[in-house]
Order: C-alpha cells, then structure tokens, then sequence
C-alpha cells in the first residue's frame, strides 16, 4: 500500500467520524470541523430550520472573540457597530412611544420562534420580549433575570419626566435604537437585535419604549 | 453623642428584622423548596428499573447489556459515568453515555441505533434509555470528573466543543455562553451554572441525567441539551449527534474533579 493509499484510507475513516482520527489540529482545523459537525448534526423542525445556524459578519466575528478569550479590535467593532447601525428603521410616523400596559406584557412574555412555537402572525399568537428574562424592569416583578443591567427607573435616571419633550429625544432615539438592534451601540453585545431580527414588530417596539420611558409606567413610578 | 431612646431603636431592629425576612421568602424559599426535593428523589424509581434493564436479556439478539463496554471494560459500571464522553477505540468515536449504550444495543442486544436515535423522547426504548442512564450515572454518584483528553479526538472534541458554546446564531443571537458564560446570572429566578469553568460547568454537566419535577420526566444530558438549543431559538439537534458530544466534552472537562450528583432533582 503506497501512501496515497493510506492518506486517503484515513481521509475516508475522518468522515465516517469526525471525532475518530488522530492528528494535532490546527484553528483553520478545528473551524472546519465544527462546520461539519453543525451540518451533520441539526435539522429542520417546525419554524426552526438550519439556515439559523448560518452566521452574519457580526456573529462571526463575536463567536470568534468570545470563544479566543480575545475582545475584537477596536475597528473592527466600529465596522460592526455601523453596519448593524444602518439597520436600524425607525418610526415612520415618528412616534417613538406606546402604550406602557402593552409593554409590560410584551416584557413578561418570553415565547415566540422556538421549533415549539407558531410563527408569529397577526392571528396567531405574537411573539413576546423576553425582557423580564434577563433585566429587571418594574419593582413589583421580583422575578426577573440578571443577564442583562437592571432597567428599574430607566427613564426617571435619564430624566425623562415627557418622553415627547425635545430634551428627551436622545434618550428616546437611542432607545429604540437599543431595541431595534443592540448591536449598533455596542458590538458583542448579548441583547438580541429585537427589531432587525423580527422578534417584536414596530408597534410591540413602541409599546415597549412606553414602558422603558413613560412616567407613569411602573418602570419609573 | 446624641442619646437614642430605647424605644426607637428596639423599632428599627423590628423593622429591619421584618425586611429581612421579607427579602428571605424569596431566595431562601426557593432553596428550601429545592432542598425539599432533593428527600425522596423520585429518580431511584428510574434507577431500579435501568439495573433490571441492563441485565434483562432483550433485543433481537435475546441478550443483556452486561457486557457492554462504557469505557472501563466490558461490564464495568461503577465510575464509568465520570469519565464520560470518551474516545472508543471499536467505533472510532468519541461517545457519550447514551451513544455509547446506542452501540451496545445495536452491537449486543441487535436492536436499531439509528431507530432508536429518531424515536422521540419519553418513548419507545428512549424511556429504556432514561432508566438506564438513571442507573449508570447513579453508580457513579458522588465521584470526581475525570474525563480523558489523552486522545487526539478527544482534545479535538473539546476545541469543537468550545467554539460550539460560543457559537451565536438563530434568531436571538444566542450562544450557550450568552446564559451559561459568566457567574452568578439568572433568567427569570432561575440560577444559571456558568460552564465554562469549575465548579459550575461540574455542577450543572454532572448533575445530568436528572429527574424533573415540573414535567415528572426523567432526562438524560441528551434531552437536557436538545431543550437549551429549543429555548436557544436552534434548529433539532439529533440525539447522540457530534454537536451534543462536543459540548458535553466541553462541559465535561471544565467540570473536571468536582464531585457527580446524577441522577439530581431538577425543580
């Protein structure tokens, strides 16, 4: 047997297993066989298909440096935070902010998108926040998650006392903005890109703002 | 210094006593709660039946599991459990329990690995899967993680692992690491293991097969690890398939020498 013979024997025996042949990998390496265990292994199920699976530059980029220990480089971080930037669409009739009684529904739910789930129609049920998930929001909830920065007061500590007063739309901008991607402000961020990502329409969108920003909202009372 | 009257201050002991207990029902209530559950773990039902299982003559083949090799030898039960998943030198692969007990019945008992894979959970010989995993797991209770990473595959398990758990995709963003990559977080009240070191990656990885009280079920890693990617907003991942093994290596050797509670109580 020649060596050919033998490289490729080998070669057959590593894509009968991925796991099964010896030899030192490289990162390139290790990239490829994670891609090929991804498609060997998921499939379709309901709503949930493998093209989730299929990566955007930001996500890329971010796996990459959380997986290395590495934060990304400062321009690439830039790139990435005016690329999602540009996705942002905001509120075509220009109002930012809804009803905060929505809102706060919409935080408690945490459904929606998963292979279990209907897709989101208007006669099906909506898709829900996920706020309460990982922040918390109003006093009275004392289940929430700590994943992401408590969000109690959000508009009070901003001095938001009329979210349609020209001082508060810094504020407001950026909050929708927060909301329609997350990674616009800030690369790596955890938060999922609510509004590019089609989790929550634009009116949930607005009615979630009432209830990060109106006073009256128990996020501020 | 300005005198305190007795009184005052015997009312603001009062008050503080009754915040404390006030903030007590909450987190100390869901310790409780869990300490509760952990008297009379309904898993030891699970248990019984998985040793009957694996000396029962069944299959095809009319034979027992008693030679079943899960790392240790053909037979050996006791410990294997903490070294899993490993590399196995006759099907070329790195197994976790339950994809190692899929080639003992194909192999030993002539039942059909692939069939068994697709069958749903809660069903079929998947429930004969979650006996057994029961069993196995519990004659390793209490010792330290030990997984091998003296074989290539192995290490390569692990580095797929790694990059898997940080992978970001589907809807949301999320990647393991998104819940599971830092200490201390919660999703709603929920603690969350931080995975990528010890002792949370020991703790959660080796308290799986657990028995869950909120759906009555007995689940083994596989379908603890095939719910994370249905809440993950994934696509299915295929049970015994290579992502669920690289990310229990991944786990596995993270929680290395903390001490086994499988088959745990899960709220």
């Amino acid at each position: 047997m020649n060596a050919d013979h033998i490289l490729g024997a080998v070669a057959v025996a590593c894509a009968l297993a991925l796991f099964g042949c010896a030899s030192a990998d490289s990162a390139a390496d290790i990239d490829r066989y994670t891609a090929e265990a991804l498609k060997s292994s998921f499939r379709d199920q309901g709503i949930a298909k493998v093209d989730r699976l299929v990566q955007d530059p930001a996500n890329r980029a971010c796996s990459e440096a959380d997986a290395s220990g590495k934060p990304l480089d400062e321009k690439t971080a830039r790139e990435i935070e005016a690329a999602n930037m540009k996705t942002i669409r905001w509120p075509a009739d220009g109002r930012f902010v809804g009803d905060w009684r929505e809102g706060e529904k919409i935080a408690q739910n945490g459904r929606g998108l998963t292979w279990t789930d209907a897709a989101a129609s208007a006669k099906g049920p909506a898709n829900g926040g996920n706020c309460y998930n990982c922040h918390q929001m109003s006093k009275e909830e004392i289940s929430f998650g700590t994943l992401g920065p408590s969000l109690y007061q959000y508009g009070k500590l901003r001095g938001v006392s009329d979210p349609a007063a020209a001082a508060s739309k810094p504020i407001v901008d950026y909050t929708w903005g927060k909301l329609w991607n997350a990674r616009a402000y800030n690369a790596c961020s955890n938060m999922p890109r609510v509004g590019h990502s089609g989790i929550l329409d634009e009116a949930q969108i607005r009615d979630v703002m009432g209830l990060l920003l109106d006073p009256q909202s128990p996020v501020n009372r | 210094m300005r005198k305190i009257p007795l009184s005052c201050l015997l009312l603001l002991a009062g008050s503080l006593s009754l915040h404390a207990a006030a903030q007590k029902t909450t987190a100390e209530g869901i310790a409780e709660y869990r300490a509760l559950l952990q008297d009379g773990n309904p898993a030891e039902l699970f248990e019984a039946k998985g040793e009957d299982l694996w000396k029962q003559k069944r299959g095809p083949k009319g034979a027992s599991l008693e030679k079943c090799d899960l790392g240790k030898g053909p037979g050996v039960v006791k410990g294997a459990f903490a070294e899993l998943p490993r590399h196995f030198a006759d099907t070329g692969r790195v197994q976790d329990m339950e994809s190692r007990l899929l080639t003992c019945m194909q192999t030993l008992q002539g039942f059909d690995a692939a069939e068994i894979a697709k069958t749903p959970f809660g069903s079929g010989e998947q429930k004969n899967l979650e006996a057994l995993v029961a069993w196995i797991s519990a004659e390793s209770k209490g010792m330290a993680l030990n997984l091998p990473q003296s074989h290539a595959s192995e290490r390569r398990a692990y580095e797929v692992g790694k990059r898997l758990f940080f992978l970001r995709a589907g809807p949301h963003d999320f990647a393991c690491a998104t819940c599971h990559g830092a200490d201390d977080k919660r999703i709603r009240l929920q603690d969350l293991p931080n995975l990528t070191k010890s002792p949370g990656a020991g703790d959660g990885f080796g308290a799986w097969p657990a028995y869950r009280v909120s759906s009555g079920e007995l689940w083994g890693m596989q379908r603890r690890l095939n719910d994370c990617f249905r809440q993950q907003r994934f696509p299915y991942p295929g049970y015994a398939s290579d992502v669920t093994i690289a990310l229990a290596v991944y786990m596995g050797v993270n929680g290395k020498g903390v001490k086994t509670t499988a088959p745990a109580i899960k709220r």
